[in-house]
């Protein structure tokens, strides 16, 4: 950090200097003045040239941490990084649409390749992009920490002390009076600490300071934003994921097993799955019933209990599409629901060889949906072991006489039950996993009806199809609903939206709060009155800084009165004289490191220009 | 099962796009009133800019006495003054260091001064007023219609973006803010924005899938539509800076720009005026942009098992989000200040609008049932 702020001690000499000429230049002085006056208003970095080191390794080591943590550098990482975002909006992800990213590489067969050597496929995980969002979080850390530091120590400084010229800050007013110089400093110190400005009295001036909170905000913005990272590099390191079908009646505790399908983070282990399950004990879908958009739904509710731990008291709720169920870290979403015809399939001997419900899957808005039975211990006439398969449709509205098997709605008003059986090796007992909603008809024969066609039947609830030969039966008792649930498992999500809270906050209070500091300066005049001078100064241009120090003035006059009105003021005349020494320019090309940047229009509290 | 309320009432509807065809015709109106404005406002030959470049800074505002007994004094970067007149007031002098140009005037907006140009620049505005009022009946007529927040698809999105862009420009007006010069690129794009509605992106009114159904619709969406409104006056600002800014320099190096260029110059607010007012606007709306994007990432938390994926239109809110911040920031980094920044906040604008259209039509997010 640049260090030039703090040579406020120089000052020191000025009123002894008052009168006699240089050693320095008046303006010289003036605009180092100025600089002093400035110093400290901001924690920003300094800009600094880019000059190359001459001193071995440490040095360049120096050299390219402060090349990574200067404003400069930050700000191309955060531009490289929004433009690194932008390949994985256009090129499918494997973390958003795996389905998708297989289709792309089949019908690309020369650029999957280079994709995939590029990670194109996996841009928000990549080394490329990991790399500019580490070194990005550590150029925030490496430029928060000093500044953090830099801040701390203008918080315990006093304001600095009034500059010799007032009438060369950003906004100044002057005017003469009766009062004593030391009364209208104590009246002015009184005014400016009861507007919680900083003060102190030096020199016969007041120096004030008001406005920290913007730095405060900056700062609280850049931390909140590392906690985000932070919470949001933990979220995804022991995330887990994973999916469940449950039938209305049925239950889930939350272990590893009872999952479908499950992915998790790398650090995740399955002892970090919160304790609890849920019980599914009805399910309720609303549709729109005519107009437009008939079918379309518009509300689905699950109907669960829950209990935590094991063995905890059971309690009721709803979860809903918007409304996932919390429990600890967990989150519980509602993400489909269809239908699941319950029967019950008696072998050839007449027993019971398969009871209860089988969900089938949507295929479309209307619920049309497509599922197989599958009976494993089976036997048939004869007594010999065999299995049973039943691959089909259910149709929650069927339309007879229409010749299609799609169905009208989504609301089960005239349920039926499309199925073909099968009989012979289902291939569930070893080999590859299989589909539980797909029968793999490879090893098995169609049973065939009189006329040797398909043994097929379309079924209502009660309705039985009898299977040839005595073969046995399946019976359509009814019908339940099924819901599939996502059960998600994130930790810092608490942390993640703190973070974005805190940094909203800061971030206005950066951005709307004004740092400013204000001098009042009483002597007396050589016509025996008190000549008061006040200006302001902010860390960057502002509108409303006139306006303060006009109102401020106006609250003077009370332990101030004017006496008369000055012809214009004093001073102008000589600022008109030496009209090209700008100080504000002198800075800019004669300091680079001046961490002042008096020149920035960073107010925009009102919401149009002048 | 369903409850009647919530059916879209087609009757509604049907008056909610006569309403919209009306504001359209209307804001054709103003958009030729602003154009006469425009070219009555060129009979003035007014060049402050060139006779500020080169006057004596002594002549130039010199403070007023004070009525109040102090006068406050207001500097430039030249060195010359200028006044803060403040009725009643102690009069300040402010100094400041805007960069070798110094503050210079700005102009005296589209009708230059002529009072025929002015007259049908407030014609202008009264139909916009007018315009405004049509369109905005047309949103919450469709919104009554479907008895929830009108901005569920991308025909309604847009008609609620025009709508915030001119309420926006009218709430400047009102705050007596110089804003006039805006008027008609402003309307230009509110055509543009209207006629892409209803001829392209038009959908009938209907209800929403579950996952719409929730208040973060109310707060997520409206937001990231008044975000985008103001960001486009920014945007705005912006581009004319860029033109403003090049005459200037042009002028600057003593050369002598076109008659039309000089004429339409002359009459916009300075340069620095204008990327004052860019800048204010996207540093005001960064804060709720990013507000925006908190909410989305709330509710994708709650709808979608997650609270950030990558899906498409996040991708484009962070990459919109990261633009302004980088705008920001340059705006405090020395060597960045100026055309630099300027031409980082059209590229974020650029992204903003990208989230929006490219988005929604190209790619194929969790965010598309937003329905073109
Ligand atoms: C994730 C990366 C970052 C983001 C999103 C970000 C965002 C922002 C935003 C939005 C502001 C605006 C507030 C204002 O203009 O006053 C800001 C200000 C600032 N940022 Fe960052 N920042 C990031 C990284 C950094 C880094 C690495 C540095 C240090 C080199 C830095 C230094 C600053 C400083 C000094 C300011 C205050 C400028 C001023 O004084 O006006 N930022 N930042």
């Amino acid at each position: 950090m640049s260090t030039t702020g703090s040579d406020v001690g120089t000052g020191e000499t000025d009123t002894a200097r008052e009168g006699q000429e240089p050693p320095e230049s008046r303006e010289s002085r003036d605009s180092r003045e100025t600089r002093e006056a400035t110093s400290q208003l901001s924690t920003a970095p300094a800009e600094e040239r880019l000059n190359v080191p001459s001193l071995g390794v440490l040095g360049w080591l120096r050299w390219f941490w402060r090349q990574l943590t200067s404003m400069r550098v930050a700000l191309i990482l955060l531009f490289l990084l929004s433009l690194g975002a932008i390949p994985g909006s256009v090129i499918p992800q494997t973390s958003v649409d795996a389905v998708k990213v297989d289709r792309f590489r089949e019908q690309h067969e020369t650029l999957a390749p280079i994709y995939d050597k590029l990670q194109l496929f996996d841009v928000y995980t990549s080394v490329w992009f990991s790399a500019i969002y580490i070194l990005l979080f550590i150029s925030l850390v490496g430029c928060i920490v000093p500044r953090t530091w830099q801040f701390v120590g203008q918080l315990r400084a006093r304001p600095p002390r009034a500059p010799r010229r007032l009438d060369r800050m950003p906004a100044y007013t002057t005017w003469r009076t009766r009062a004593e110089p030391e009364k209208v400093l104590e009246a002015a110190r009184g005014l400016l600490d009861g507007k919680r400005f900083r003060t102190q009295v030096k020199d016969g001036a007041v120096s004030s300071e008001k406005g920290y909170l913007r730095e405060a905000g900056n700062l609280l913005f850049h931390i909140a934003l590392i906690v985000m990272l932070l919470a949001f590099a933990a979220g995804q390191l022991w995330k887990s994921d994973g999916g469940k079908l449950i039938v209305q009646g049925d239950g889930f505790s939350n272990t590893l097993t009872q999952y479908d399908d499950f992915k998790s983070g790398s650090l995740f282990t399955p002892d970090d799955l919160d304790s609890f399950g849920f019980r599914l004990k009805d399910f309720d879908a609303d549709y729109e019933e005519d107009g437009p958009n008939k079918g379309t739904a518009t509300d689905f509710s699950a109907y669960v209990s829950y209990w935590k731990g094991s063995g905890g008291k059971e309690k009721d709720t709803t979860i809903k599409v918007n409304e996932p169920l919390h429990v600890g870290n967990t989150k519980v979403f509602l993400i489909a629901h269809a239908y699941a015809p319950v029967v019950t399939v008696k072998d050839g001997k007449g027993n019971v060889a398969y009871k209860g419900p089988v969900p089938f899957l949507q295929q479309d808005a209307n619920l049309t949906s497509s599922g197989v039975v599958k009976v494993t211990d089976y036997v048939d006439a004869k007594g010999r072991k065999d299995q049973l398969g039943f691959q089909g449709f259910f149709v929650p509205d069927f339309a007879p006489g229409t010749g299609t098997m799609f169905s009208r709605s989504p609301n089960p008003n005239n349920p039926s039950l499309f199925l073909t059986a099968y009989h012979g090796n289902l291939g569930v007992d070893g080999g590859p996993a299989q589909n539980v909603y797909q029968l793999n008809t490879e090893n098995m024969k169609k049973f065939k009806g009189k006329d040797g066609s398909p043994f097929a039947k379309r079924l209502e609830p009660g309705n039985t199809m009898t299977l040839p030969n005595g073969a046995g039966s399946l019976k359509f008792d009814g019908i339940k609903q099924w819901a599939n649930f996502q059960i998600v498992h994130q930790v810092g999500n608490g942390w993640a939206l703190g973070g974005a809270l805190t940094a909203i906050v800061g971030l206005a209070g950066s951005l709307f709060i004004q740092r400013r500091r204000v001098w009042v300066r009483a002597v007396t005049g050589s016509d025996g009155r008190t000549v008061v001078e006040m200006a302001g100064l902010g860390r960057s241009e502002s509108a409303h800084l006139p306006g303060e120090i006009g109102s401020l003035a106006l609250a003077m006059q009370e332990a101030a009165p004017a006496e008369t009105a000055p012809e214009r003021p004093a001073p102008t005349d000589e600022t008109a004289t030496d009209a090209d020494e700008a100080p504000a320019e002198d800075s800019a090309t004669d300091h680079p490191d001046d961490p002042a940047e008096p020149a920035d229009p960073a107010e925009p509290a009102e919401g149009a220009g002048t | 099962m369903t409850f009647l309320a919530a059916e879209p009432n087609e009757q509604i509807a049907q008056i909610s796009n006569y309403l919209i065809y009306s504001a359209m015709a209307v804001y054709t109106l103003a958009f030729f009133a602003y154009i006469a404005e425009w070219t009555f406002g060129s009979r003035s030959k007014v060049a402050r800019t060139a006779a500020a470049l080169t006057a004596d800074d002594k002549a130039k505002d010199a403070p007023v006495p004070a009525q109040a007994g102090v006068a406050v004094q207001v500097k430039d970067g030249s060195g010359g003054t200028a006044v803060l007149e403040k009725p009643a007031a102690p009069k300040v002098v402010t100094r400041s260091a805007a960069g070798k140009r110094g503050d210079l005037p700005d102009g005296p907006g589209a009708a230059g001064g002529d009072q025929q140009g002015d007259m049908y620049g407030r014609i202008a505005i009264s139909l916009t007023v007018l315009a405004f009022a049509l369109h905005a009946a047309g949103v919450l007529t469709r919104s009554l219609s479907v008895q929830r927040a009108p901005w569920a698809n991308m025909y309604e999105f847009s008609t609620a973006f025009s709508m915030v862009i001119v309420a926006g420009y009218l709430g400047f007006l009102i705050a007596k803010k110089n804003v006039r010069w805006i008027g008609l690129p402003l309307v230009t794009t509110v055509l543009l924005d209207l006629g892409l509605a209803v001829t392209v992106l038009y959908t009938d009114s209907s209800q929403l899938v579950p996952a719409l159904h929730s208040y973060w619709l109310w707060i997520h969406v409206s937001l990231a539509i008044i975000c985008g409104a103001l960001f486009y006056l920014g945007f705005v600002g912006s581009v004319l800076y860029l033109f403003r800014d090049s005459y200037e320099t042009h002028l600057m190096n003593g050369r002598t720009p076109g008659k039309v260029r000089t004429s339409i110059m002359e009459r916009l607010p300075s340069a620095s005026s204008l990327d004052k007012f860019a800048y204010r606007i996207n540093a005001a709306v960064f804060p709720f942009w990013t507000f925006t994007i908190v909410a989305g990432a709330i509710w994708a938390g709650d709808a979608w098992g997650r609270y950030w994926g990558w899906d498409p239109k996040e991708v484009w809110s962070f990459i919109t989000w990261v633009a302004f911040a980088a705008y920001l920031h340059a705006r405090a980094t020395a060597g960045w200040k100026g055309r630099k920044a300027a031409y980082l906040a059209l590229f974020a604008f650029a992204c903003f609008l990208f989230n929006y259209y490219g988005v929604n039509i190209l790619f194929n997010g969790k965010h598309s049932y937003a329905g073109v």
